[in-house]
């Protein structure tokens, strides 16, 4: 059986943006699709740890971006009515009340169903992290020939 | 009666759709599966993706919203 294939170029680092996504990429996954998720820009955030340190020293700048983005997929807002955290909040307790999985939870999905996650290392660099700094179900760190060549070879191809 | 059992009631898209290849990918090939859900457009769209997965679709019942799908894994 030959797979339809889907590559989602993550470019938002917003909570909607990246749940409807990853709502994509574990359905696809769980349809038998071949998955491929490119992060890039604000997206890298959304694989970004928790609790990860960075294993070599950071510059000013490199901190300072650190700093002020969202640590991972709990963390980030949305790209309406976030309104300080109290509309995010508000919106990821009517997921829950709606049986809605978390962001995270989908993420884990997606890979469970061997989804391939991969983060552009230029953004890496503009945003001064480290490879240490992501979750550990990032498969790789690829530059865009690698992203193309997965899109090249598939039928859908999404930028969110 | 199905060999494995797998309740997804309450859960909505695309967690029934994900939660039923999740189980079938730790199944046998042969094994049956009955699958418990609630949510309307996954009754059609489990038993037609699971199909479109190679495997067989028993049965889809339906009582007042409730849904039942028995499949057997093929592949």
């Amino acid at each position: 059986m030959t797979m339809t294939k889907l590559t989602i170029i993550m470019f938002s680092g917003a909570l909607d943006k990246a749940l409807a996504a990853f709502v994509l990429a574990s359905g696809a996954a769980a349809s038998g699709w071949d998955v491929t998720v490119f992060f890039t820009f604000w997206g890298i955030n959304v694989v970004r740890a928790e609790n990860k340190k960075a294993l070599q020293r950071k510059d000013t700048m490199s901190s300072m971006f650190g700093a002020m983005m969202p640590k991972g997929a709990d963390n980030l807002p949305l790209s309406n009515m976030h309104m300080l955290g109290l509309g995010t909040s508000m919106m990821k307790r009517r997921m829950k009340e709606k049986n809605v999985k978390s962001l995270h939870d989908m993420i884990l999905d997606a890979k469970e169903l061997d989804a391939k996650l991969l983060v552009c290392d230029m953004s890496m660099d503009i945003m001064g992290l480290q490879k240490e700094e992501f979750i550990d179900e990032v498969d790789d760190i690829v530059g865009v020939g690698t992203y193309l060549k997965e899109a090249k070879d598939a039928e859908v191809n999404l930028f969110i | 009666m199905a060999d494995e059992e797998l309740d997804v009631k309450g859960l909505t898209c695309p967690g029934p759709l994900v939660e039923t290849r999740k189980k079938l990918k730790r199944m046998e090939v042969g094994a049956t599966l009955l699958i418990r859900g609630d949510h309307a457009p996954s009754k059609k769209e489990v038993p037609e993706t699971l199909a479109e997965l190679g495997h067989e679709v028993i049965s889809v019942t339906e009582d007042a919203g409730a849904w039942e799908v028995v499949v057997k894994k093929k592949v």
